[in-house]
């Protein structure tokens, strides 16, 4: 049963006041999954936009603990909290960890690959904004294919981008979902499950960064609402094996109102030097997927 | 209190379950595999309550175990060679979080070309990461000195890497004396970090900070980037009388002390001192007697902590006597052996009263270092009529092409 509005918990665990840049889709995201996850929450992540969110020593706008760790180390980090807590009999806490699409999708595979082979019992939130955006946006295995980054200047990224949400389903994670910043309910709903699931629990949250992306700074929602409405982002939820297609996505499978990617590319600067082939070709990626989720999911 | 026949990776993870590790991060390497297997076999049979966190690498063990000591457990991993070469980067990041992790380092010979066999160039090469290194002459020491790391590491949260040499030691049996789990409880008590996570008031643990002091919300100056890695520093220089009074402390309740940061043999009346570390020194030893024999008053400084780096006993010892051979088994390359470079500043400025001291670089990737050898880098040594005639730099002693 999804969530209303209004049941939403009033406390906030991220005080006005963080150092995002202005539109950053991450706040948004962020203030609910803490939400959703409460105050025994241990969060570890990486160098990354979340590390700018937490602020600077000694001040922080974030009231759940934080560790720091190394870029490469996120699921390490958040192995060695879970364990730590088990042999110290603190049973009741969230290990969180939370990295971006480079500390996850590049240097931090090896370790959350370990960490879900061993069945580690934490989640881990990629969130992904497509680029290295915490150091000015240079090319990552998530920057999709026609987009321009400071080091793709001039041609666009050829190769799409990393699957890595199949990479981790492969991992037969204890519950595996996607969800999107624009979606707030969505997230929460999936945090709020994924809390009393034990295991490794991997969701994969979608940002727009308006920065790294070139689109105004109010257009933030938007922009995720059209990454969904266009099929480019698709919501869904895997547990015990069983696929689901949520929220705005499963609406969508029912109405059959997916709208072209030509709504969401022409949206943003990134994607200004898109030739019409890779236009093209995006759709069709974009149309295969869609398919198959609709057949996974019997619709 | 009973005596076992160990190697030295046993004694080593016999050493862990004494201390009541709490977490182990595991990922094996040649010559250090057999600790975590050890370990592995205390933990499913139950004769350690621990989490042993099988991981997928040395990266990540050093990871696990950081976070697992930030929330207030004892953890323990082991490596050696490229692998504590793949973890140079988490040293950094235990030592700067101030965690008191307790590693041993079967010492091994780094690739590339690949050797399996020994040197001390892996633990050597991060002498700088703000670790501090203890070296072991024979299992004994192993035991011992891990139990003292941890009480060490404990008192002035920084980590401790006990380094010994890998098949020398880690493969090797010797008789070592195992005290009994109680006695061990008695010196080393549970593990209560400085902080620990509170819902209440939560804390934001390893953060970004600035260059400079900055005021917080409660009006009090905080240290910036250079401040914090001041204190840092500030712990080290002011770690060996800890150690000493820890190492004073295992003696009295094991028989063994460890106050003296240096192994001395005959030192006293010696015309030349063998100055070296690990089990070297016990191999020196050896040749001491054998010098003697020919009338040749020999002597070994051999160092037990590296770093922080116990210089004003290196000046008492050291600066009295002719002649010294710095024998190591590693090299910073370009210049000469790192413990021959520290032993030279160490008595720099004692108004001339610098001994001759020529370096040996010996050993590396497992070359077998004998006792004859040792005495002919003696009398080389003492060969030397004057500063200007030893070697620019550290001399290769090997029959090697």
């Amino acid at each position: 049963m999804p969530t209303a509005l209004m049941d939403l918990p009033e406390k906030e665990y991220i005080l006005p006041g963080t150092r995002t840049c202005a539109g950053c889709g991450l706040p948004i995201a962020y203030r609910h999954i803490l939400k959703a996850l409460g105050p025994k929450t241990i969060v570890t992540l990486p160098a990354c936009c979340l590390t700018i969110l937490h602020g600077m020593y000694p001040k922080t706008p974030v009231l759940v603990n934080a560790v720091n760790n190394v870029f490469g180390g996120t699921a390490a980090s958040a192995s060695g909290l879970a364990a730590g807590l088990k042999a110290l009999g603190k049973e009741d806490y969230v290990v969180l960890a939370m990295a971006g699409d480079g500390g996850t999708f590049d240097m931090g595979i090896q370790a959350l690959s370990g960490a879900a082979e061993r069945q580690t019992n934490f989640i881990y939130v990629c969130y992904d904004n497509e680029a290295y955006m915490n150091t000015g946006v240079q090319r990552s295995s998530a920057t999709p294919s026609g987009a321009i980054t400071t080091t793709t200047p001039v041609h666009p990224k050829e190769q799409p981008k990393k699957d890595f949400i199949q990479i981790m389903e492969a991992h037969h994670p204890a519950y595996l979902a996607t969800t999107c910043s624009s979606y707030p309910m969505d997230l929460y709903d999936k945090f709020s499950k994924a809390r009393h699931i034990q295991g490794t629990r991997f969701i994969h949250l979608a940002v727009p960064c308006p920065a790294g992306w070139g689109f105004p700074t109010r257009e933030t929602v938007k922009i995720g609402r059209l990454a969904v409405e266009t099929g480019v982002i698709v919501l869904y939820e895997v547990e015990d094996g069983i696929f689901r297609l949520t929220g705005k996505s499963l609406n969508l499978a029912k109405t059959r109102r997916k709208r072209p990617v030509e709504d969401y590319v022409k949206t943003q600067a990134r994607f200004r030097k898109m030739t019409p082939e890779q236009m093209e070709a995006f759709q069709k990626a974009v149309d295969e997927r869609w398919e198959g989720f609709l057949a996974r999911a019997g619709i | 209190m009973a005596t076992k026949i160990l190697t030295g990776n046993q004694t080593a993870a016999l050493a862990a379950k004494l201390c009541r590790v709490q977490v182990i991060a595991a990922y094996p390497i040649t010559p250090q595999s057999k600790i975590p297997e050890e370990l592995s076999e205390y933990v499913e049979r139950g004769e350690l309550q621990a989490e042993f966190v099988r991981v997928e690498s040395e990266h990540s063990a050093m990871g696990v175990c950081i976070s697992a000591s930030l929330v207030g457990a004892r953890a323990f991993t082991a490596t050696a060679a490229n692998g504590l070469a793949y973890m140079h980067e988490q040293l950094h990041w235990a030592a700067g979080a101030r965690v008191p992790i307790v590693m041993p380092v079967t010492n091994r010979g780094l690739g590339a070309p690949w050797t399996i066999l020994n040197d001390m160039q892996d633990s050597i090469a991060q002498r700088d990461t703000g670790w501090m290194q203890f070296y072991c002459l024979n299992n004994q020491e192993i035991l011992d000195q891990v139990i003292l790391a941890y009480k060490v590491a404990e008192r002035l949260l920084v980590p401790v890497m006990v380094c010994f040499d890998g098949f020398r030691l880690s493969h090797t049996m010797m008789p070592v004396e195992v005290p009994d789990q109680e006695a061990v409880d008695a010196f080393l008590p549970p593990f209560t970090p400085a902080y620990h996570l509170d819902p209440e008031r939560p804390v934001n643990i390893n953060p970004v900070v600035l260059t400079d002091p900055i005021p917080g919300a409660d009006g009090r100056l905080y240290p910036g980037y250079m401040g914090i890695r001041r204190r840092l520093q500030a712990t080290l220089e002011s770690a060996l009388p800890v150690i000493a009074e820890e190492g004073r402390a295992f003696g009295e309740r094991f028989g063994r002390s460890y106050e003296d940061p240096i192994f001395r043999y005959r030192t006293e009346d010696a015309d030349i001192l063998f100055v070296t570390m690990g089990s070297l020194g016990s191999e020196a030893s050896e040749a001491c007697d054998v010098l003697r024999d020919q009338g040749i008053k020999a002597g070994v400084a051999s160092l037990r902590v590296f770093r922080p780096f116990p210089k004003r006993a290196i000046r008492d010892l050291l600066a009295t006597q002719a002649r010294l051979a710095v024998v190591e088994k590693a090299i910073s390359y370009g210049l000469e052996g790192a413990l021959a470079t520290e032993i030279k500043a160490a008595l720099y400025g004692l108004n001339g009263r610098q001994p001759i001291t020529a370096g040996y670089i010996v050993g590396l990737g497992g070359k077998d270092v004998k006792p004859l050898d040792l005495c002919e880098i003696a009398r080389q040594t003492l060969s030397f009529g004057s500063h200007e005639e030893v070697p620019e730099h550290s001399i290769w002693f090997s029959n090697e092409i």
